[in-house]
């Protein structure tokens, strides 16, 4: 899949209150959460974002707690990828089984500024800033991985296996 | 062989002789969790899959504890969710209010979790059951959905970070909240990102299972995937009242291969303030400086136990919580504050002049039960003080041990429980 899209450049240790607050966990409904998305890192965010746009941040994206409410919020408003160093690994599992692509690359995420157009391939894990011309490499996901995502998410992969049974 | 304890329980339940780090394995699961903020999402995505049945109906536990006893309309249709779906799918483990304790506490408590468990909980701390010498992992909630209907889980195997406490000589009011803030200090809030953190040495003999359940509760909180203590006397001690079903002792190999061994000597470390906005920016309570607080809160998943009140209430026994602090008690299950009662811990909360409440994660992620105005200050022995993390984004949240929390409410800044002794 390939992904185009305007950059929005946060720090390090974005942590999962930053990208949905828990005042706003009495719902489960993505346009809802999609509303407050990463409101206390920047109140301005759920505005400015536009349907594609690219998060870029710094290392360990998404600590903290477990909620998956975080990448569903990132998604439901429009966002199409995320790059980071790093991702904390509950946040990793949660948008792999969503389906929000999400790339760790240390070189892309140093080298993007906010703003660029960047243009993503998820499945070869190449990452190109269209606005310098510069490229980089992510590693690619495990087979495994690859599996979960190419069915469409976890519950589509579980739907398959569960069938036969 | 040649296996850390983690790698153990983890090649048992995936019916393999032998894992290794970075392994990708599908494991059996002996107990899938959720709360009242990820199981609707969990059971929406369970019945979007079109499963009849769940793998196993008492091995799915669900515990409203969040934003319990309902706090608004919303949370109230989200527990009518869970509810409902317990009801339909004959689940034993709901934990209806009354009957509830915030879940951390309350599984083990109730024997649900046993050594050699592998268990997924919708929750990040899920990790505290690492204590009991369990794998233990938070999810998200797709996984929980998928765990509920098939009793696996994907893993991949994580390389071990091993820490060793050495020494018995505990600074006063150290408890295990102290050796687990001081290690994220020392390693980072992604220092162990992706790896289990197994605690070893004599310091971790020394400690009490509740004190073991607050330093595991926080290895999410260095980015851990699990933490683990192996079993030994006191945890049998703890399980053998409480279980219900066989369980399985698994020891790390003399011999096993570890990404890291990192030692600390327990005298070296002192009670520790965790200052805003990272668990890692810790500071000894005496480098604290002046910090004037607003609220104390002493309960949560991390130190919502018994051993946190009878710590709390020692210092608190004929003291008044300082006149610009409100002060908010926790009890982490139902049986907890019962207990707490009987042991006349309550009346001396009361006389102090501290809220006491029914069990609750309520103040600690923000919820309800104690939410910070704008640039309001607390002091908490919960285990995260991000931004915004109990109430207005421009609030601010420092973490301690019971003691120190107990000692500074009296003082109305942080201080050291030296300073209140009597
Ligand atoms: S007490 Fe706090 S950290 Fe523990 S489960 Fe509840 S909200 Fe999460």
């Amino acid at each position: 899949m390939i992904i185009k899209g305007r950059t929005w450049k946060f720090g390090v240790n974005v942590d999962t209150d930053a990208i949905i607050p828990a005042r706003y966990l009495n719902t489960s409904l993505p346009e809802e959460l999609a509303k407050h998305c990463m409101e206390d890192a920047d109140p301005a965010f759920p505005q400015k974002v536009a349907e594609g746009d690219i998060i870029v941040a710094g290392k360990n994206f998404g600590c903290g707690s477990s909620r998956e409410h975080a990448p569903i919020a990132i998604k439901a408003a429009g966002v199409s990828c995320v790059i980071a160093p790093t991702f904390a690994r509950i946040f990793y599992r949660n948008s792999i089984n969503i389906g929000l692509p999400i790339m760790e690359c240390p070189e892309a995420a140093a080298g993007i500024k906010e703003g660029d157009i960047v243009e993503v391939d998820t499945d070869t894990g190449l990452i190109k800033n269209i606005t310098t011309g510069v490229e980089f490499q992510a590693a690619p996901f495990p087979e495994f991985m690859q599996e979960i995502i190419s069915a469409g998410g976890l519950m589509a992969y579980v739907k398959e296996r569960t069938k036969n049974q | 062989m040649k296996m850390t304890i983690t790698e153990k329980i983890l090649a048992a339940h995936a019916k393999v002789e032998k894992v290794v780090p970075g392994q990708l394995i599908n494991a059996q699961v002996d107990v899938v969790l959720g709360n009242d903020v990820t199981a609707p999402v969990a059971i929406r995505e369970f019945n979007g899959l079109g499963a009849k049945k769940v793998f196993d109906r008492e091995k799915v536990v669900l515990v409203p504890d969040h934003f319990t006893p309902n706090k608004d309309i919303k949370s109230a249709e989200q527990v009518k969710v869970i509810k409902e779906f317990a009801k339909e799918h004959s689940i034993t483990n709901y934990f209806e209010v009354g009957r509830m304790g915030i879940e951390h506490c309350l599984l083990p408590e109730a024997g649900l979790v046993l050594p050699g468990d592998v268990v997924i909980g919708a929750d990040s701390h899920t990790c505290t059951y690492g204590a009991l010498g369990a794998f233990a992992t938070g999810v998200g909630s797709t996984d929980m959905a998928a765990g509920m209907a098939t009793g696996e889980a994907w893993f991949k195997v994580p390389p071990t970070i091993k820490f060793v406490f050495r020494g018995t000589d505990f600074n006063p009011w150290v408890s295990g909240k102290d050796l687990i803030l001081y290690a994220i200090g020392q390693i980072g809030v992604d220092g162990a990102l992706y790896h289990a953190m197994e605690f070893t040495g004599e310091g971790i003999n020394a400690l009490s299972m509740d004190s073991r359940f607050s330093m595991c509760n926080m290895a999410i909180e260095a980015g851990g995937k699990n933490g683990i203590i192996a079993p030994d006397d006191k945890t049998l001690a703890y399980v053998k009242e409480r279980a219900k079903r066989e369980f399985k002792i698994y020891q790390s190999d003399p011999d096993a291969e570890y990404a890291r061994v990192i030692e600390y000597n327990v005298s070296d470390i002192g009670p520790q303030v965790a200052f805003p906005h990272l668990p890692e920016n810790t500071r000894n309570v005496s480098d604290a400086g002046d910090i004037r607080i607003n609220q104390v809160v002493i309960g949560s998943c991390t130190n919502g136990r018994m051993e946190d009140l009878r710590i709390a209430a020692s210092i608190l026994e004929g003291k008044k919580v300082h006149p610009d602090v409100r002060c908010i008690v926790i009890p982490g299950t139902q049986k907890i504050y019962l207990q707490a009662v009987k042991e006349g811990l309550v009346e001396i909360f009361i006389n102090a002049n501290a809220a006491v409440s029914t069990p609750t994660c309520g103040p600690c992620l923000g919820g309800h039960m104690g939410i910070l105005a704008k640039g309001e200050r607390a002091l908490s022995t919960t285990n995260r003080n991000f931004v915004g993390r109990m109430g207005h984004p421009e609030s601010e949240v420092y973490l301690s041990n019971p003691a120190v929390a107990a000692a500074s409410a009296v003082l109305g800044h942080i201080g050291h429980p030296q300073e209140v002794e009597k």
